[in-house]
């Protein structure tokens, strides 16, 4: 953490509100997102217990499995999220713009531009937390590889139609929001913590309602009052009034209100099912409707509350203008998307359970890639994030003093101007080091040819290398002028891929060999007995 | 001592609390794995720890009942002796071990520990975490791997009663559900590492009569006596709260008011902490950033205020932007 960012956090605890950590916004978000907020039952493996889920934030939808270890309900549960969330996914799939690609051509091994579809927008879902992240993903690996009726008759306990789809989706979706910078999937702590800093540590920050008591406490009293109240106030029964967002539920919830609840409904639901005479089916009828009506209000009681915090935290983003390079990231995202939606077109098979050698390589190089990316970006789009660069360094502003035009060697010399910046920062420049400025949104290379007098004075002189067109004298506007205020950075503005790897059939020894033939991936056993 | 009942004495009641569907689900799986006599454990020992050896069959299970921890550790020592005597496998369900921390004991009781034919002993950890598609949460593993380290200390301290002192396996096995399912899956888990990082801290424990001798007479931490008298008998104990503490002690939190009412920046993070130098207090660093007090000369003074000037510049900076919204 930069010293910047620390101090944000002590003005925070100082002022007892958070501080802007950001100035504008680095995230997308969509017009219309996709808010999920599960909870899941405590010791079962991804076993959920309900969730709240939707675009609309009057209208989120409630779903619940009243007795979470049985195998029947909790596929009943996944085919209404897929009901839920395929439609949402379906609607940008259809509206489609042509863009261009570069390919390799198969027969000529040539790069050549291809026009593909590219959707126009991508939907975006929306969790609270960090484990609800991981919960996305958990959800995607427990149903992708679940054989449904239609495609194998045979098997035990068939999934419902669109369930192994979902799966397939949410896998995808989770594995995106590991790229550093994409908006596909959103765990709402984590974007607010980027755009805020509360006077609470980074361990805290990770409870929602606590970081959104500091952003945004209520009339007369303090962030840190409002997040102690959040994070540990109980009513008289004992339970939490701010309950956790999820996805696990408070221990005190489940050992004194859930366990009896599910309690009462077993019990009904066994009677029922040795109900002997008519009226009395009728009588445990009813009774089973009131248990499992107990239920879902005790699983609304608990999503209800953060799934207003998920609006309310989206409307304290929106607040934000955002940040110049967002759009652009976005499209990766909108390419992402995309090229999912073909994959599952084309009718290939589910995401395997692990990765060869070369998905794997060239996977890690693209979230390094994204990371530097996003560095850099960000800190050219908010003066915060490049006043941190500065101070560590990686980045200088300043005024310039003088340009001297000065010409480069050759047989057709190009202008190669010298320019006197004075700068308070210290930037750690070696001999020629080359530092880039944004000029009109790309990169402009400069070279670092010395410092006029000593290093501590910050007078430095640069050659400016590219971007002044083709002519003997640079273009207007291309050159720094005298009085110009100017921030060069070390460090590079657009990612150069790395290697191309190797093809998967070509993987060294090293790596494990080629893969060999794709074997289709097996179900997971199941096993007769229905606990997870 | 309850530190969780002194918590809640003090006003600043724990979380820590386990919800009975993990705790069902947790004693359900570990009651499967060892059903049997324990044949699927002993059967994931021998493939993964010890395949050399000879198949296990009709392992040998003592009861390790006795009165009290002390019988207990009596009794489960004297199984481990005869163990290695018999030869052949055996399987020690929930024994309990004794291990000295900072000079007093205490009582340990491991899942299982197996005792190999050829006399070593592995730790068995039964955890409910998933391992899905072979691997499980590294902070899972990790806490796990710790845990176990301590079994295996206290069992070294066992068997260099023995003699010759059988072998302590510092491969452990940890017993997890595969996948979705209630299967059993397990690996060996290599915990040399942890195994010496809790030897030398154990080694390094500040010793229980020192800390008392420090603490003024008669200060007690019964849960019964007033708030008042129990906090200043806490607050007697010296103690640095970080956040790490929250999922850790039961105390986290009654530590936490203390630092904050403090003003201590360390309850914002160990590493915040680490680059304030000799500012301790949230105040001492703003007054210190603001340039009203400290050394210009020290270092760390210096950077804090160059970091309040740069951040400064670039929220101007923003606001300008703001206010007059570009074309």
């Amino acid at each position: 953490m930069s010293l910047i960012a620390t101090l944000a956090r002590l003005e925070a605890v100082a002022t007892g509100r958070a501080q802007p950590a950001a100035t504008v916004r680095h995230r997308h978000l969509s017009d219309r997102p996709l808010v999920f907020v599960p909870l899941t039952t405590a010791g079962e493996t991804g076993a959920p217990l309900g969730a709240l889920v939707g675009t609309d934030r009057d209208a989120p939808r409630l779903l619940v499995v009243p007795q979470p270890r049985d195998r029947d309900q909790r596929f009943a549960f996944l085919a209404e999220l897929a009901d839920i969330v395929l439609p949402h996914l379906d609607s940008c799939a259809e509206a489609v713009e042509t863009a261009e690609r570069t390919d390799t051509d198969p027969e000529t091994g040539k790069r050549v531009k291809v026009e593909v579809d590219l959707c126009v927008d991508a939907p975006q879902i929306v969790v609270p937390s960090r484990a609800g992240l991981d919960l996305v993903r958990l959800l995607g690996r427990s149903m992708r590889f679940r054989r449904t009726a239609e495609q194998e008759p045979e098997t035990p306990y068939p999934a419902p139609p669109r369930v192994p789809l979902l799966g397939r989706w949410l896998t995808h979706y989770g594995e995106r929001s590991r790229v550093p910078g994409s908006s596909l999937l959103l765990a709402l702590t984590d974007v607010l913590s980027r755009h805020w800093a509360t006077g609470q540590s980074m361990v805290e920050d990770q409870h929602l309602g606590a970081l959104l008591a500091w952003i945004d406490p209520p009339e007369g009293e303090s962030g840190a009052e409002a997040a102690a109240r959040a994070e540990r106030a109980r009513d008289a029964a004992g339970q939490l009034l701010c309950p956790p967002a999820g996805p696990a539920t408070d221990p005190a919830f489940d050992n004194k209100l859930l366990a009896p609840a599910i309690e009462r409904y077993d019990r009904v639901r066994t009677a029922l099912a040795t109900a002997e005479d008519a009226p009395r089916a009728e009588d445990l009828l009813t009774a089973l409707t009131a248990a499992e009506r107990e239920i879902r209000d005790l699983v609304e009681s608990r999503t209800r509350p953060t799934w207003d915090a998920v609006w309310r935290g989206l409307d304290l983003l929106r607040t934000l203008p955002e940040g110049g390079h967002v759009e652009e990231r976005w499209t990766r995202d909108r390419w992402s998307f995309t090229a999912h939606r073909d994959r599952i077109t084309a009718g290939e098979p589910p995401q395997p359970r692990r990765d060869d050698a070369v998905t794997a390589a060239n996977k890690l190089a693209g979230r390094e890639r994204e990371q530097a990316r996003l560095e850099a970006q960000e800190a050219l789009d908010d003066p915060l994030v490049m006043a941190a660069r500065r101070l560590a360094g990686e980045a200088f502003a300043g005024e310039v003093t003088e340009v001297v035009m000065a010409y480069s060697e050759g047989r057709r010399p190009s202008p190669r101007p010298l320019v006197t910046v004075r700068t308070e920062d210290r930037p750690h420049l070696g001999e020629r080091a080359k530092v880039y400025r944004s000029l009109n949104g790309r990169a402009q290379t400069a070279e670092f040819a010395g410092y006029e007098g000593a290093p501590e004075d910050g007078v430095l002189v640069l050659r400016i290398m590219d971007k002044m067109g083709r002519g003997k004298e640079p273009e207007a506007g291309s050159v720094p002028e005298k009085g110009d205020a100017v921030c060069f950075t070390l460090f590079e503005h657009e990612q150069r891929g790395g290697a191309k790897l190797p093809d998967p059939e070509q993987t060294p020894w090293t790596h494990g060999g080629p893969p060999g033939e794709p074997v289709p991936e097996i179900p997971d056993a199941v096993t007769e007995e229905d606990v997870l | 001592m309850d530190k969780a009942a002194l918590a809640g004495a003090l006003g600043a009641p724990s979380d820590y609390g386990q919800s009975q569907f993990a705790l069902i689900r947790g004693n359900t799986f570990e009651a499967r794995v060892k059903a049997d006599g324990g044949a699927e454990l002993l059967r994931l020992t021998h493939t993964l720890l010890d395949p050399a050896a000879e198949p296990p069959a009709g392992a040998a299970v003592p009861d390790l009942s006795a009165p009290g921890p002390e019988g207990r550790t009596a009794r489960t020592a004297l199984a481990l002796r005869e163990a290695v005597t018999a030869g052949g496998w055996t399987l020690l369900d929930h024994p309990m071990l004794a291990l000295d921390v900072a000079g007093s004991p205490a009582f340990l009781e491991p899942d299982a520990v197996v005792v190999h034919p050829d006399g070593g002993w592995t730790v068995v950890e039964i955890k409910s975490f998933p391992m899905l598609d072979g691997s499980a949460d590294p902070a899972k593993v990790g806490a796990a791997a710790r845990q176990a380290a301590v079994y295996v200390l206290a069992l070294e301290a066992v068997a260099a009663r023995l003699s010759p002192p059988p072998a302590v396996r510092h491969e452990v096995l940890l017993v997890c559900p595969k996948d979705f399912s209630n299967l059993a899956t397990a690996r060996a888990v290599d915990v040399r590492a942890q195994r010496a990082v809790t030897a030398r801290q154990l080694a390094r424990l500040t010793r229980v009569e020192t800390i008392a001798e420090e603490l003024p007479e008669g200060t007690c931490f019964d849960p019964e006596r007033p708030a008042g008298e129990l906090t200043a008998a806490v607050d007697a104990v010296p103690a640095t709260y970080a956040p790490e503490c929250l999922s850790s002690c039961e105390l986290a939190f009654h530590c936490r008011e203390r630092s904050r009412a403090a003003d201590a920046v360390t309850r914002l993070g160990r590493p915040l902490r680490a680059e304030l130098g000799s500012l301790g207090t949230v105040q001492e660093v703003l007054s210190a950033a603001r340039g009203e007090s400290g050394d210009p000369a020290d270092p760390v003074v210096a950077a804090l205020r160059r970091a309040a000037a740069l951040r400064a510049e670039a929220l101007a900076e923003a606001a300008d932007r703001e206010a007059v919204p570009c074309p």
